[in-house]
């Protein structure tokens, strides 16, 4: 049950990744590999540990047991990654929060070339360069100037992108990337993120929206109560449901992008 | 029954209530200021602190005051058939409390100069002091005559003839004048050597000599001047017959006798009683008072000068306060339990202690160990205070940042530094920016607290104009204006940065 890239060259492999909060396991041991170029849905009951399996990848948050690898940055169990480790994590892994998280006091192409000056000591020219050319790239180069709170959801979106993309890292790891965006946007979302992974980028996307996810997935990971039960393409898996968990999640599609409260 | 009525439900009666009692509590007020009333009482003011031989409480018991003032005033209670009773009265405030009917007569040490005798009813003069320049022993050679004095800092109570020479040999002889709010602290500056003379009567002078070692008076005579008594000008009639008791008691030794039981007397005294006896017109010849408009153009540059002041040391001490607060309110969210306590011990305990105690402390407890300028102790004074409450503010706008944007920072790569300095620090100076605009327009107002360590800025100044003045009508408008002048802009600018930053970019 292998999507179109075969796991030739996993950019990343998790193995038996489990991760506590005090007495609750949030994350049971869960192993999945995502191959490079791959555009990866990780889909969910809320609370099924989507969000939390890719702040572990981040490095947001250290996890209990188990491997992560990130494009051969190898993270381990127990407390937060070294400063060293992270250090080369930073270059892998770019991330786009559900609510963009954008610096509210820079405009956004002070956004996209923060890191690339103050962390990878580009010069600042040569950083707002590159910033100017990718917003361009994702369609909003004429909002460079603006402030975050004077971009609409999806120029937001677009920004946080740009931001994500900056050092030009493998993986790109998205929560929820269509919640608050209209069909319009969406269909424009999944365009942008095809042309990502056609020029070799790998994206793995914690989503609840299966329209979104049959139109632009390569493959599907579901994941319940901590570990990923299903994977597959995503007109077999969400065509025809295994587990029981993808089938509760799809007889909700009453309520699309009903994330609920984390 | 009418009382059912003025039910306490209905605030207009309690109003009525209250305007009658302040207008009874008024009238009341007037009568005992007023003994040719019937009222059976002399209530005559002065200043406990200005202490022996003057006023000062009993040490036997502190419930009554003692002094050559307390014996002035109990003869001229009993020749008027009154019992006299003691106001308290800080020195420099005497003149407008006279006026405002606080009290009948102000008794304690007062000196005669034209304001008064243009703003007051004063009485004949019943004692003579010298000026006389006191220095530490070491420089008594060297500093004989306020000639000697060029470029140095010399020290007198504010408010006196003593001021007003000092103040105009500022410009004559280039020395430095320094105003103190009592007779103490010059002498004791002096010592510790933030003086190089103090300038004030010879009474105040013998006084310190007994107090302070190290210290010689020169006999020399920098000018002579009278005490007087003072009375609101609609009491001239009793002011008349005050004199008379006071020429009558120069006449039969009764004042000479009060003076001598307080070691006070001297051959100045007799030539003075004699010029004072001789007639109704024994009084100092009458002096043309400077108007109201010339005293205006005289103070102005003084208290434009001490605007300055206060503006420049605003600034400093919240610049300070500033950067003193961003340590204590990064220590106290980043630190480490012990760090934490600390700060914390140390922001409640600035909070919780007058800011006057703290600056007192500062400038004359540690003269001992450090001696700051009086400039240096206000500015750390004052920052220091305020940098506790900057930390407050600092500490909650830190607080207030969203963890999604630190998180956001920290998924980049931003350090934690970088994360503090890039994103966290940023966003909170913004919202800290119009609780510290208010912090700032406060310290303005409270740097009028360091006129305690000498300083004169432009409430101080306003005071000593008012002193002299004896009033304080133009002197209060105008410190008013001046304030405003500086306090409004500020409130200004800061809008406009908070606009700003808010604003949509072109």
């Amino acid at each position: 049950m292998e999507g179109a890239h075969a796991m030739s060259a996993p950019v990343l492999v998790a193995r038996g990744i489990t991760l506590r909060r005090g007495a609750r396991e949030v994350l049971r041991g869960v192993d999945l590999d995502v191959g490079r170029g791959e555009l990866v849905a990780l889909m969910g009951l809320s609370g099924g540990g989507k969000t939390t399996f890719l702040r572990a990848v981040a490095g947001l948050e250290g996890f209990d047991a188990g491997t992560l690898s990130v494009d051969g940055v190898g993270l381990r169990a127990g407390g937060p990654p070294p400063a060293g480790v992270l250090k080369a994590l930073r270059r892998k892994v770019g991330m786009v929060f559900q609510f963009h998280h954008l610096f509210e006091h820079l405009t956004a192409a002070h956004n996209v070339w923060l890191a690339l000056v103050h962390v990878h000591h580009v010069p600042r020219r040569e950083a707002e360069r590159r910033a100017l050319a990718l917003l361009d790239q994702l369609g909003v180069g004429a909002r460079a100037h603006a402030l975050p709170r004077e971009l609409s959801g999806g120029e937001a979106q677009r920004v946080a992108i740009a931001r994500a993309l900056a050092v030009d890292p493998p993986l790109l790891l998205m929560d929820e990337p269509t919640a608050s965006l209209d069909p319009a946007r969406r269909d424009e979302l999944g365009e942008t993120l095809e042309r990502l992974t056609r020029s070799g980028r790998t994206l793995l996307a914690a989503t609840h929206d299966d329209d979104f996810v049959r139109d632009v997935a390569d493959r599907v990971i579901v994941m319940a109560d901590g570990q990923v039960v299903e994977q597959g393409l995503p007109a077999a898996v969400l065509g025809a449901p295994q587990h029981p968990a993808t089938r509760e999640l799809l007889s909700q599609k009453t309520r699309p992008n009903g994330k609920g409260i984390r | 029954m009418t009382m059912t009525a003025a039910s306490p439900g209905r605030p207009a009666f309690g109003i009525v209530w209250l305007a009658a009692a302040l207008l009874l509590g008024a009238a009341a007020a007037r009568v005992v200021a007023q003994p040719q009333t019937l009222a059976a009482e002399l209530v005559w003011g002065g200043d406990a602190e200005g202490g022996s031989p003057y006023v000062e409480a009993d040490p036997r018991d502190p419930a009554r005051v003692v002094g050559f003032e307390v014996d002035v005033a109990a003869l001229i209670a009993s020749k008027l058939g009154l019992r006299p009773r003691f106001q308290p009265v800080q020195f420099t405030s005497i003149d407008a409390s006279v006026k405002r009917g606080d009290f009948l007569i102000g008794l304690s040490g007062i000196e005669d100069t034209p304001a008064r005798r243009a703003a007051l009813a004063v009485t004949v003069p019943y004692y003579e002091f010298r000026e006389v320049l006191t220095v530490r022993a070491a420089d008594a050679p060297r500093i004989r005559t306020l000639d000697d004095l060029r470029g140095k800092r010399v020290g007198t109570l504010g408010g006196t003839i003593a001021y007003e020479i000092l103040l105009a040999s500022q410009a004559a002889r280039g020395l430095v004048a320094v105003s103190y709010d009592d007779d103490v602290h010059p002498y004791s500056d002096l010592a510790l050597g933030r003086l190089d003379a103090v300038l004030l009567d010879h009474v105040l002078a013998e006084k310190a000599m007994r107090r302070e070692r190290g210290l010689v008076t020169h006999a020399e005579t920098v000018a002579v001047g009278h005490y007087v008594g003072v009375l609101d000008r609609r009491n001239a009639a009793v002011r008349d017959r005050i004199d008379a008791i006071l020429r009558e008691a120069m006449r039969d030794g009764t004042l000479e006798g009060i003076f001598r039981r307080w070691g006070l007397w001297n051959d100045d005294q007799p030539a003075l009683y004699a010029r004072v006896t001789a007639g109704p017109a024994g009084q100092a010849p009458p002096q043309r008072s400077p108007g109201t408009a010339t005293a205006v153009m005289r103070y102005l540059p003084a208290l434009l000068r001490a605007a300055v002041i206060t503006l420049v040391l605003s600034c400093l001490a919240m610049a300070l306060a500033v950067a003193a607060g961003v340590v204590v309110a990064s220590g106290r969210v980043y630190g480490g339990p012990l760090v934490r306590a600390g700060l914390t011990a140390y922001v409640e305990l600035t909070r919780g202690t007058p800011v006057l105690l703290q600056l007192f402390v500062l400038y004359y407890g540690l003269a001992e160990l450090v001696r700051l300028p009086a400039f240096v102790a206000a500015l750390l004074g004052l920052g220091l205070n305020y940098a506790a409450y900057e930390s407050e503010i600092y500490r909650g706008a830190l607080e207030a940042v969203p963890r999604g944007q630190l998180e956001a920072a920290r998924v980049l790569g931003l350090g934690e530094r970088q994360v503090f300095t890039l994103v966290r620090g940023p966003q909170a100076l913004r919202l800290a920016l119009a609780p510290m605009t208010n912090d700032f327009v406060a310290l303005l107002k409270d740097s009028s607290l360091v006129s305690v360590l000498t300083v004169v800025e432009l409430t101080k100044q306003t005071q000593i104009f008012a002193a002299n003045l004896g009033s304080w009508v133009v002197p209060g408008a105008l410190c008013a204006a001046l304030y405003l002048a500086m306090s409004l802009p500020l409130a200004r600018a800061a809008r406009r940065m908070e606009a700003k930053w808010k604003a949509p970019t072109p």
